[in-house]
């Protein structure tokens, strides 16, 4: 069971870059195990392995908030992503925006994507620019990102929000609705296609 | 009071909802859950720790893709990924999901093969743990990727907790000039609206010339709708669709036939509805367009130039791509060249491709190869004499998968290398670490793999 989501607090770490895909956050060739944990080491690899990442600068060893670019996360489904920034120690995430799997991926991984307007985001990674030991609190349950002289309000879906603070799982919520799905798979139109229970390994 | 128009996409969305309640997402029942080795192993691996099992086991299908080698079959694979393959294998058997292995007749991508078995159709909601699924909305299907959480949702319950999404239309209107195909209105439309744009929202692609596209056409446009950050990319169904899913193995029959087909004929948009946004394309006036960058957003006719970069991002592509602004498209040398994918991997694409290439060789310098998106398209190819065509002419002829698309196999380019590619994204490394990709049609990379260069198609037609 994912633990609840209440409170992020910590240092910060800035990736100062828009656009910023999944295929950078976690390369295809870690996309192969099987589990979901082990994807840390494999964060930002290529750029990584090209020398002077700023996430392996000393300063910003142990940061737990990653400031971000717009569109961050884009490209491709691979819940990998969010796997490999939590393994690596991220609990949050703050960007002015998001893709939308991966925000949804974010979330179902237990890590939480901030959305900030673009003027905050700047202001943040100027602070932990200049200051790699400013500390930053995320309250999600009065939705604030604050700080040292500082405090930004933040929107999430209640529904989200109601998700990550009570811990609870999809799944489970789903079942309970079961008279709904059941009544709903009554209504499904025959023609529609099926693939019979037998399998039929090919 | 009559009830008020709606759009295509909500009618799909209204067609599918279990249960809509005030501050919850809405409860999506789906039509049709795609599975491949990838995504879906530790969905799998979390409903056995909770002690669950696929609910509806007839309603989802699984491939394998993403890994396998297109020649010397499963034992060529590297021991992860035969490892990736083995288990979705047993996960398959375990739970009753029906398999297309590799080596099978039915295997191959799978946007590729949903089409082809006629498993995808209009007014369907269909899910995937890949981000192109929204290529099957090119049948009026309501179709999205998904996490592998999700992946493990949609095994569990067939359902799908979703937050309503908003309508954008782009409509398309004029002939597209000779050389110029579904994939330059595609990455026009991209390049004009940047990556993300169309972030949650539903897009509706209409007007005259998609009308006139064909099928295929209509699901590389419907692909790269996440490429500008869309949720769901669709084209309303009509009698090209209807003829294309007649027949196909999993299509209605009879009766079932002619009831599906009163339904479909009402997927459409209402006169009237409203959209959030509307985007005009003027297909008469594109060109063939390339990608120079490290998004697709990064875009020109290939008549044009690097551009003079306008922001930290395009100032990162051209180090990356080892570019300088004001280089002639035209002037760009190639390495590779990689005729695949769910973009552009289909029957009608290599016969494009084919088409250009047919009497001609490729150049020395370059080493090109052709990946059919199935194994269906394959066999399909060689009746019609196309593998005869590519392998005359100096190409490789290989097996079904998502290959160099995303270079998880041992397809990939080496540090350095420049590759003219169908596919649908040229992020930093995507086609192998330190490779650079330029995105394009079918037979713009025809045109590129005999010239050596990046090319105008049309010199060659």
């Amino acid at each position: 069971m994912r633990e609840p989501v209440r409170r992020v607090a910590g240092h910060m770490a800035p990736l100062d870059l828009a656009d910023v895909d999944t295929d950078q956050i976690i390369p295809k060739q870690f996309l192969k195990r099987i589990e979901r944990t082990g994807y840390g080491p494999f964060l930002f690899y290529d750029w990584r392995a090209r020398g002077d990442f700023v996430l392996d600068r000393p300063e910003y060893a142990g940061a737990s908030v990653l400031v971000a670019g717009r569109n961050f996360g884009c490209g491709s489904s691979r819940e990998h992503a969010p796997w490999a920034l939590r393994d690596f120690g991220f609990k949050a995430i703050v960007a002015p925006s998001f893709a939308d799997i991966f925000r949804a991926n974010c979330y179902k991984t237990g890590l939480l994507a901030v959305t900030l307007p673009d003027s905050q985001v700047r202001h943040l990674v100027d602070l932990v620019t200049e200051d790699p030991n400013a500390e930053v609190v995320i309250d999600l349950e009065r939705q604030v990102v604050s700080g040292n002289g500082f405090e930004y309000r933040f929107e999430i879906d209640p529904f989200t929000r109601e998700m990550l603070l009570g811990s609870l799982d999809d799944i489970s919520l789903i079942e309970r609705r079961e008279g709904e799905i059941s009544a709903y798979e009554k209504t499904r139109a025959e023609w529609l296609p099926s693939l019979r229970a037998s399998p039929t390994v090919s | 009071m009559p009830d008020p128009p709606r759009t295509l996409a909500q009618k799909l969305w209204d067609a599918h909802v279990v249960r809509s309640a005030a501050g919850e997402p809405d409860l999506l029942f789906v039509d049709l859950h795609l599975v491949h080795e990838v995504t879906s192993p530790q969905a799998f691996e979390g409903l056995r720790i909770a002690g669950r099992h696929v609910r509806r086991p007839d309603l989802t299908v699984a491939t394998m893709d993403h890994n396998v080698p297109t020649r010397g079959g499963f034992r060529a694979a590297d021991e992860l990924s035969r490892t990736q393959m083995e288990v979705l294998a047993e996960n398959c058997r375990a739970e009753g999901i029906p398999l297309h292995k590799i080596g099978s007749r039915r295997q191959g991508i799978v946007h590729v093969i949903g089409p082809e078995l006629g498993l995808t159709q209009p007014g369907m909601l269909i899910v995937c743990g890949d981000s192109h699924t929204s290529t099957h909305g090119a049948f009026g299907a309501l179709a999205f990727g998904i996490g592998t959480s999700e992946v493990e949702v949609v095994l569990a319950t067939q359902c799908l907790p979703q937050k309503r999404q908003g309508d954008l239309a782009v409509n398309v209107t004029g002939d597209l000039p000779v050389g110029v195909t579904a994939k330059d209105i595609v990455l026009w439309l991209i390049g004009r609206t940047g990556t993300s744009a169309g972030q949650g929202h539903l897009v509706e692609y209409r007007g005259p010339t998609i009308r006139g596209l064909s099928m295929e056409g209509r699901m590389t446009i419907c692909n790269m709708s996440i490429e500008w950050g869309a949720k769901a990319g669709m084209v309303a169904p009509d009698d090209t669709t209807f003829e294309y899913v007649e027949g196909k193995p999993h299509a209605p029959k009879g009766q079932a036939w002619e009831k599906a087909l009163d339904h479909w004929r009402s997927l459409r948009s209402d006169e009237g509805a409203p959209f959030d946004g509307e985007i005009d394309v003027d297909a008469s006036a594109l060109e063939p367009h390339v990608t120079w960058g490290t998004t697709p957003a990064q875009v020109v006719p290939v008549t044009g130039r690097v551009p003079s970069p306008r922001s930290e991002t395009d100032e990162r592509a051209l180090r990356y791509m080892d570019l300088k602004p004001g280089l002639a498209l035209a002037d760009i040398a190639i390495d590779r060249v990689f005729i695949g994918s769910c973009t552009n991997a289909r029957l009608e694409d290599l016969r494009a491709a084919a088409s250009v290439i047919h009497g001609r060789h490729v150049h020395p310098k370059v080493r090109a190869m052709v990946v059919p998106g199935s194994t269906s398209v394959k066999l399909a190819a060689e009746k019609e004499g196309l593998d005869a065509v590519f392998k005359a002419a100096g190409f490789e002829w290989r097996s079904a998968g998502c290959s160099m698309c995303l270079g998880m196999n041992p397809d990939i380019l080496a540090p350095g290398e420049r590759c003219a590619s169908t596919s649908n994204r040229n992020f930093e490394g995507r086609q192998g670490t330190g490779g650079r990709t330029h995105l394009m049609s079918p037979p713009m990379a025809a045109a590129a793999a005999i010239t050596g260069h990046l090319v105008d198609v049309r010199e060659l037609i």
